[in-house]
């Protein structure tokens, strides 16, 4: 396959970033969309030019290390993570245009690489279960019923890769924060913090300059680890319960 | 090709001599202890944040300790952890099907092929089960059975249930809840995290570890950290390979540094390669895929009987295909241990039996499952697995069986430790992947995750303890450590200096190549002085011909590889040593040489029933430690 790819080039945080066209060919089908990178960042060494930065890791799908904007799209067509996107997915002759997230929350650091800490600092807000080495009872002291345990399961598959805030046209952590309130809330243990968790959460998400969110879904629908939309609901409710409690 | 001298033989002094149950109660109680209000005056380093560094992190900070804690990702839930699939075990017998701690200390010295220490896997199996416990205290979304309870599931080398398991997310499950574990503590102040910053080098001040020098990724500026105690949780190495299952950042440069600052490296050559991993596409392939494990406990291996058949799978009818692990392992089938199964698919695929594209596959075949137990219960408990593989393969492993062949996958070997988990350096901890400990010459499935906490929540907790409460350490004047970090600006500026004309990546992709041809699934006298000879010679073109773009003080990530793959350039050579050192064949370590008449590893215990613990030198220094089995007697291994 033979490519036109447009990539955003910035220096660094402070600079002027802008899109540069570079024809890409020998691809395969069978590439991953970053193995197009590598070969395109190959030939910029070999040819004396600054390969792109991005973030990448795992090339499994499953760290949440990698992520751009393909073509408008948060990982691009498919709904994978840009890692396991893979070039069959485009046609000969295509122009791709491949950005960073782009969110007021996620300052840009270098071309495609991009500042999440702010998702790590909501999950220090609260995102836990307190639950001291050593201090555990038996694993099998209480019983989760299936379809709870499932459902905390598939919120918790979230991969803190950052898609939802990238599509959502308000830059909102919405659907980050309920995956993981949905995923502890569904559970026993942790159930003392509740409350606190979902406020706290929320208050930190507000200030680290996330938007608010409007159901618009786009983070539904770029995720790519399909947590639901429903779980948003679940966030609301929780963050309504809670306030209502008074336990601050 | 480079030589080796023997030195003293090197021995575990901190296992108490009390009969084996009893070791690890005994090691907790004459452990000193260190005055809750004395904790916080201790500075702890800890470089990772996987399963073993998460853990360790958080536990030591609810102590009360100050830790300061490193990890080259943008964010510690990205720890290479991540990406483990199938499940832990734990001897917890909730299945009454005859487990134990003993069942499992037993399956673990087996399976490692008899070239572990008894009493660090005796303690392993011990505290198994506290880990599941402390895992769902966690909120750690278990698979659970329909009255609420844990299910379990089967693992190679194993005939009891003991794996627990998140669908194929175990190890993403178990590190999000270290995780957030560790983002509790650094909400408290008690933890202080540097993301995105890499250990470059290890500072040792009077004999002892005191800190390290670390390069923020993001702006190029080295530091060093100082501390009472360094405890590394930096992953195997399984990226000298250069394509393996690892991330690509995996790195060996932590324990390396550390190894030329005077800590022994155990058992370099004991690696491990994964039976099921997805064929590579191409010279583009970037990294292997691995299929978890547990597709093994419905998934049939099997290759044609006739050599080039050109018939897709499922027009071959059964009589015309080799179940080659059924027919050579009866007892255990499709489930033996990892070595076992890849060197049978290699055989097969060596003989010309093997599918897909070069003939490098066996198929792994679920018609089977499918017809047995209803293609409903396969997507339950493989969904992500068989999605996973249609993504990357573009074929529907439901409708045909998948193609799969061994890769790289994770490494027995690493930093020699005591039974505190110490290294030869007092007051460097190493633990998970980086240490050498309990998995012998062979990993069993679904251990790695167990040990990783096992070492982070359980072990090193007691033994920090215990060496800072036992240790008078001095303030270290700043100005006593710069030399270290004048050593790493220097190298730094030496690799951007070369501006040469070959890729990192050029010289990752031969020496990975190389040490697959050479020190990979079997291994000869001839092949290992071949790459031994190459070694060096590519080490000397790296230095003398690489390419990197850009300067120091800013976010550069060829810079990063270059560090790294100039450590992997290193610790090659010293793997290749060690493997042509041990005239023996155990575990993952199949030396042609060395077989039994139906082709199975020859371990020879009469001269090699040691930990091989390499010092650094320009001539390695090999220090022995004899390994003792009092309670499991070495045996030929037998699956059958």
């Amino acid at each position: 396959m033979k490519l036109t790819v447009r990539v955003w080039r910035q220096e660094g945080p402070a600079a002027e970033g802008r899109l540069v066209a570079y024809p890409v060919d020998g691809i395969s089908p069978d590439m991953s969309f970053l193995e197009m990178l590598d070969v395109l960042n190959q030939r910029l060494i070999e040819t004396g030019g600054e390969p792109v930065a991005f973030d990448h890791d795992c090339r499994e799908g499953i760290c949440g290390s990698c992520g751009v904007v393909i073509n408008g799209r948060a990982h691009g067509p498919e709904r994978t993570t840009s890692c396991q996107l893979h070039m069959r997915s485009f046609a000969d002759g295509d122009v791709i245009d491949v950005e960073p997230w782009r969110a007021k929350g996620f300052p840009i650091i270098k071309d495609l690489v991009v500042d999440r800490s702010a998702l790590d600092r909501i999950v220090q807000a609260g995102g836990y279960v307190t639950a001291p080495t050593g201090s555990s009872p038996d694993a099998h002291a209480t019983p989760v019923p299936k379809p709870d345990a499932d459902l905390a399961f598939d919120n918790a598959t979230c991969i803190g890769c950052g898609a939802c805030v990238a599509a959502c046209p308000n830059g909102s952590a919405t659907l980050f924060t309920a995956a993981k309130v949905t995923h502890l809330s569904l559970l026993p243990q942790g159930a003392p913090e509740r409350a606190r968790r979902v406020l706290d959460m929320v208050d930190t998400m507000d200030a680290e300059g996330f938007g608010g969110c409007t159901n618009t879904g786009e983070c539904v629908a770029s995720c790519p680890k399909g947590i639901p939309f429903a779980s948003i609901t679940t966030l609301n409710r929780e963050f309504l319960a809670a306030s209502r409690s008074g336990r601050r | 090709m480079a030589d080796y001298r023997v030195g003293d033989p090197i021995a575990d002094t901190k296992a108490p001599a009390v009969p084996l149950e009893r070791r690890w109660d005994e090691r907790k109680f004459a452990a000193k202890l260190v005055n809750p209000a004395n904790r916080r005056r201790h500075r702890v380093i800890v470089v990772g944040t996987g399963l073993a560094g998460g853990s360790a992190g958080a536990t030591l900070a609810e102590q009360g300790y100050h830790v300061v804690q490193f990890c080259f990702q943008d964010s510690p839930r990205r720890a290479h952890s991540v990406a483990a699939q199938g499940g832990i075990n734990a001897a917890k017998n909730y299945r009454n099907d005859g487990d134990s701690v003993y069942r499992l200390f037993h399956d673990t010295v087996k399976g490692g092929d008899f070239r572990a220490r008894e009493s660090n896997v005796y303690r392993l199996a011990q505290v198994s089960a506290q880990i599941i416990d402390q895992a769902v205290a966690s909120g750690v979304p278990f698979a659970r059975e329909y009255g609420g309870l844990l299910d379990t599931r089967s693992f190679g080398g194993v005939q009891v249930q003991r794996t627990f398991y998140a669908r194929g997310q175990t190890g993403q499950q178990l590190l999000l809840g270290t995780y957030q574990a560790l983002s509790r503590q650094i909400d408290a102040g008690n933890v202080e995290l540097h993301a995105r910053t890499e250990m470059l080098d290890l500072v040792v001040v009077d004999g002892r570890a005191r800190g390290i020098v670390a390069r923020d990724l993001v702006t190029g500026e080295i530091t060093t950290h100082l501390a009472d105690a360094v405890v590394l949780a930096t992953g195997g190495y399984g990226n000298v390979f250069s394509l393996s299952t690892n991330a690509k950042g995996s790195n060996a440069t932590a324990i390396w540094r550390a190894h030329k600052r005077g800590a022994y490296f155990a058992n370099p050559c004991f690696t491990q390669i994964h039976p099921t991993c997805i064929p590579r596409s191409g010279e583009h392939q970037s990294k292997l895929t691995l299929m978890s494990e547990s597709l093994r406990n419905d998934g049939r291996i099997w290759v044609p009987r006739r050599e080039g058949d050109p018939r897709p799978p499922g027009e071959i009818p059964e009589e015309e295909r080799d179940y080659y692990l059924e027919r050579l392992y009866p007892s255990f089938g499709n489930l033996v241990p990892r070595d076992i199964a890849s060197r049978a698919a290699k055989n097969v695929c060596d003989a010309g039996l093997g599918v897909g594209p070069g003939g490098l596959g066996v198929y792994l075949d679920f018609a089977d499952a499918i017809a047995r137990l209803g293609r409903p219960a396969i997507e339950a408990r493989y969904g992500n697995l068989f999605d996973m593989y249609r993504r990357i393969t573009a074929e529907d492993p439901y409708a045909a069986p998948m193609r799969i062949y061994p890769a790289i996958h994770y490494t027995m070997g690493g930093l020699w430790v005591d039974y505190d988990l110490q290294s030869t350096i007092p007051g460097l901890f190493v633990i998970g992947e980086a240490n050498f400990s309990d998995h012998g010459a062979n990993r069993l499935g679904a251990s790695a995750l167990m040990q990783g906490l096992a070492d982070g929540y359980f072990v090193l907790p007691t033994t920090v303890n215990d060496y800072l409460g036992g240790t008078r350490l001095a303030e270290v004047p700043r100005d006593a450590v710069t030399g270290v970090e004048t050593e790493v600006r220097a190298r730094i500026s030496r690799l951007l200096a070369v501006r040469g004309t070959r890729s990192v990546d050029s010289f990752h992709r031969e020496l990975g190549l190389l040490m697959w041809d050479h020190c990979g699934m079997s291994r000869t006298r001839e092949g290992l002085r071949k790459a031994l000879d190459r070694v060096p010679e590519l080490r000397a073109e790296f230095w003398r011909d690489v390419r990197i773009p850009g300067g120091g003080a800013e976010f550069n990530q060829e810079l990063e590889k270059a560090n790294r793959v100039a450590d992997f350039l290193e610790l090659a050579e010293l793997m290749l040593v060690d493997a042509l050192a041990r005239e023996e064949s155990c575990g993952g370590h199949f030396r042609e040489e060395h077989r039994t008449p139906d082709g199975e590893a020859l371990r020879d215990d009469e001269n090699f029933a040691h930990v091989a613990a390499w010092e650094y030198g320009t001539e390695p220094v090999l220090h022995r430690e004899e390994l003792v089995f009092e309670h499991v007697h070495p045996t030929q291994r037998s699956y059958t």
